[in-house]
């Protein structure tokens, strides 16, 4: 008992009731409060720095979506252009299309409708849309029609981004007749990479993106789950499991790029021509992400309680049985809860596909897992280092694609988890 | 006047000397053995839990198991459906014969004999799965029943013996851990019996319940006595006193006293034995 | 020396069981000598004492019915502990019984006349003594948990018959010579009745302690 907490006059007070406790007890509530405060500050900073990241992120990219059109009549009547019938692939039959001339005449449509300086800053490919919109419906030929084929890359600077002063004066001129306009483009997401930014394109990357991910999953998935089992269930507890248990914790804390030597290293020099392929994309991150799941695998299959597992045991489960009729599916929401941070690094890693060379200029998309490929982070990185300024909205937009592909992701796994969570 | 409270006590040796036959109820003629236990020690590491053990369980009677903290009873229980298995630094020695069959030689299938020997422990612990799928996921892994109607036949009969059919048979399908502590432990004491046993252990199986729920497990045990051997370990030497037929007292490891029931809580014939149901124990 | 109950509340109620129970004894015993003595002098006084102590006697057994219901009921006592509880339940009965029986004595004091002449009243204060030591004798074999001094008691039953069996036949012969004391001489048969009574409920106070003590009852001594 605290004789300061006693009163002056002699008379007994509980030390719970005496004025000095109950100045103490205003201290502490200040201190909660304070703490709670403390608290809240630090989440809506953070909540600042997340609006601001996405934010800065949305208004540049915004203009990434879009791409400066030119509306120019063509009059496809005149020409004696045919489709080749039975031409399934889009692709030769445009180049039928070219052979017969198809290039030139947009060009004269263009020059007959908006003048030789305009014409001149029509796009080199825009012909290849009218040419695919024909393959589509050939009953455009033989009619007139107006298309919005893009603008090249120096009247699109012009335009919206205040470069190439000299064109300025023919911007404003087919702006104010509206003939001149940025287009929300989704051809932006179809199309693949290429060195003009009216043209380009995220769709390859992203293929090549999901390719990647597809092989570390298959990898990293199987073998980390079966991994954090047989440690967890099966190993005898003694000095090599310690051993093992060690060193995949700290394989989870190796920086990436030294994945990237081993790749290298081991993948490229037994798969020497699939340089730049998913397949050893995917490798690469397959042993990058599969410590982490092996770690959350196993922390999930510590928390299952030995109380079920005594349960299956006693009505004769074999060990195999208990593992996976009981063990497995109640560790699952961890697991993929394991997986999906793994996932989520993997597939915005760049450094390590740097290294094995999944950094070539791929014009078209991959079209198997053994065909050169690049991913959407390397795909940013390249684009970043553009000096062309119309890259820049377009690499806003890039991060935009691969921010919505990690959620996509993510989104599906946590319904899988909780699937799985409320069935059990 | 007669006051001396502290007379010097004549030895129960000598007492025991002097006393005739205690009159008891007629003995049944020789009953079976189900089980039997000779000379079994069990170690963990290199720590004697049990020492030399040998005692026979009855399929007709119920059997308890009552000691202090730490005796050694839960041990000795699951010795009897090899659970200690599951931990690395146990060991057992001696020998315990089901029906005859040595359990701990290679021949004895593990997994078959957990069926043959069932238990239910002192937490409930339902399979977080339904109330069907809890009764017949034993019959399933071990082919009892081919078609869903076989199991139909399991899963309700499991339920009535059990005297849970009345109380879920509407709502099969909800969550095994969705019900009472008491009916979660009827409904694992329904799954041990889905898949047969001839013996069922029970592990302190009241001792998370509450009076009612505890009276209606006594009262199931003492349904199913006769059909299953029951060997129940209990901490509640009343509860000892109500459901079973033979009492074994556990002190240390070792099998100090193992005889009727009812011969063991009014006049035992070991002092341990005595001390410890009269309270004096410790 | 028997170990304390780790409940010590527990073993103080048993203490307190015993208590009562020594107490009833002693006030059974006092009750037989002050009777006889009473008889003997002819002293109503002493008579008179003798039953208004009866009182405290049944007051007694009241309290050790009262204990041991609640000793059942709380401790739920098994073993030794039950056997005693039950032991004293109904040795408390018999002592009061015993006193009622020196009640009835004292009662039979102002009703015997000519004392000095009567020859068989000189027989009655060595039973009386006998059937005091049995229940001193006995409840000592209570307080010790003493089942061989139990089973020494029970014999002695047969000499307090005997006693019995002789003052009989002398009251008888007396009455048939001297017709005029029949009255007086029949007041004493009846004392003689109740003392040898006494001593057989001596020897049911012996067979609970025996039974307390071991569990059975002794079958083979005849009595």
């Amino acid at each position: 008992m605290n004789n300061l907490d006693q009163p002056a006059d002699g008379t007994h007070v509980a030390p719970t009731r005496s004025d000095a406790y109950a100045r103490r007890l205003k201290r502490r509530y200040k201190a909660e409060r304070r703490f709670r405060y403390a608290g809240a500050a630090a989440v809506v900073f953070s909540l600042a720095v997340l609006v601001f990241l996405l934010g800065n992120m949305a208004v540049n990219g915004i203009g990434g979506f879009q791409r400066t059109v030119i509306e120019v009549p063509v009059d496809l009547s005149q020409a004696a252009l045919t489709v080749p019938p039975g031409m399934e692939d889009e692709a030769v039959a445009v180049r039928a299309l070219q052979t017969q001339g198809l290039p030139e005449i947009v060009e004269a449509s263009a020059r007959r409708a908006l003048g030789e300086d305009a014409a001149e800053e029509l796009n080199t490919d825009a012909w290849r849309i009218v040419g695919r919109a024909i393959v589509a419906d050939p009953s455009l030929l033989g009619t007139r029609a107006d298309f919005a084929l893009p603008a090249s890359e120096a009247l699109s600077s012009a335009y919206s981004r205040d470069g190439a002063r000299e064109l300025q004066p023919l911007a404003q001129d087919l702006a104010a007749r509206g003939l001149l306009y940025d287009s929300f483009d989704p051809g932006f997401l179809t199309r693949s990479d290429a060195t003009d930014p009216q043209l380009v394109g995220i769709w390859s990357a992203l293929k090549g993106s999901v390719l990647t991910m597809i092989v570390t999953l298959l990898l990293a998935f199987p073998i980390g789950v079966l991994a954090a089992l047989y440690l967890e269930e099966y190993a005898p507890k003694n000095h090599w499991t310690d051993v093992i248990e060690v060193s995949i914790n700290n394989l989870a804390a190796v920086p990436s790029i030294i994945f990237g030597l081993l790749g290298l290293a081991v993948f490229l020099w037994l798969f020497p021509s699939m340089r730049s392929a998913p397949l050893i994309g995917g490798l690469t991150l397959a042993l990058m992400t599969m410590p982490v799941i092996v770690i959350t695998g196993r922390n999930a299959i510590k928390a299952v309680p030995p109380s079920i597992r005594d349960g299956a045991l006693a009505v004769g489960a074999s060990p195999v049985q208990v593992v996976f009729h009981h063990v497995l599916p109640l560790a699952l929401p961890g697991i993929l809860t394991g997986t999906i941070i793994g996932m989520a690094r993997a597939l915005g890693e760049t450094a390590p596909l740097l290294m094995i060379g999944m950094r070539a200029f791929v014009a078209t998309p991959p079209a198997g897992f053994t065909d050169p490929a690049t991913v959407l982070p390397v795909q940013i990185f390249l684009w970043s280092d553009e000096i062309d300024r119309g890259f820049v909205e377009r690499t806003s937009a890039a991060i935009i694609v691969l921010l919505g592909v990690l959620l996509l992701m993510n989104g599906l796994a946590i319904y899988l988890r909780n699937k799985f969570e409320k069935r059990w | 006047m007669v006051n001396e409270q502290t007379a010097e006590l004549p030895s129960r040796e000598r007492l025991q000397q002097h006393v005739p036959a205690p009159i008891v109820a007629e003995e049944q003629p020789a009953p079976q053995v189900k089980m039997c236990a000779r000379d079994v020690s069990v170690f963990y590491g290199a720590k004697k839990a049990i020492d030399n053990v040998s005692i026979d369980i009855h399929p007709q009677f119920v059997t308890a198991f009552i000691g202090p903290s730490g005796c050694g009873k839960s041990t000795f229980l699951r010795a009897l459906n090899r659970m200690n298995d599951t931990i690395p630094s146990a060991r057992v020695e001696g020998c315990i014969e089901l029906d005859g069959e040595d359990i701990y030689h290679s021949d004895m299938d593990v997994v078959q004999l957990r069926a043959r020997v069932g238990m239910v422990f002192q937490k409930p612990n339902p399979f977080p799965k339904s109330i069907y799928d809890n009764i017949a996921y034993g019959p399933k892994i071990h082919g009892l029943a081919s078609g869903k109607a076989e199991i139909d036949q399991i899963v309700e009969k499991s339920l009535r013996r059990a005297g849970l059919w009345e109380e879920v048979k509407d709502r099969l399908t909800d969550s095994g851990t969705a019900l009472s502590g008491g009916q979660q432990q009827r409904l694992c004491i329904a799954r041990a019996i889905a898949v047969d046993p001839e013996v069922i252990l029970m592990d302190e199986p009241c001792s998370a319940l509450d009076p009612i729920a505890t009276a209606k497990i006594e009262e199931l045990i003492d349904e199913l006595r006769g059909r299953y051997a029951l060997v129940i370990v209990t901490h509640s030497m009343q509860q000892a006193a109500r459901v079973s037929q033979r009492t074994a007292f556990f002190h240390l490891g070792n099998l100090v006293e193992y005889d009727d029931t009812s011969r063991i809580f009014t006049n035992p014939r070991e002092e341990r034995t005595k001390d410890y149901i009269t309270g004096r124990y410790g | 020396m028997m170990m304390e109950h780790t409940v010590k509340a527990f073993d103080e109620d048993i203490t307190r069981l015993r208590g009562l129970i020594a107490e009833m004894g002693g006030l059974a015993e006092l009750a037989i000598q002050e009777a006889l003595e009473a008889l003997v002098t002819g002293d109503e006084e002493r008579g008179m004492q003798v039953v208004i102590r009866d009182k405290k006697l049944d007051a007694l057994q009241a309290e050790v019915d009262t204990m041991a219901v609640r000793m059942l009921a709380l401790r739920a006592p098994m073993a030794d502990d039950l056997r005693e509880i039950i032991a004293a339940l109904k040795i408390a009965g018999v002592v009061e019984r015993i006193g009622d029986y020196s009640k009835n004595i004292a009662k039979r004091v102002g009703r015997i006349e000519g004392r000095s002449r009567f020859e068989p009243l000189t027989l009655l204060p060595a039973m009386g003594e006998l059937a005091a030591e049995m229940v001193h004798d006995v409840l000592t074999a209570y307080a010790a948990r003493d089942p061989f001094m139990a089973r020494e008691v029970i014999e002695r039953d047969v000499k307090v018959d005997a006693f019995y069996d002789s003052v009989f036949r002398n009251l008888v012969s007396h009455m048939v010579e001297n017709p005029s004391t029949i009255s007086s001489a029949a007041q004493l048969l009846f004392v003689a009745r109740n003392l040898e009574r006494i001593g057989d409920h001596a020897t049911n106070v012996a067979e609970m302690v025996y039974f307390a003590a071991t569990g059975a009852y002794p079958t083979d001594i005849e009595r």
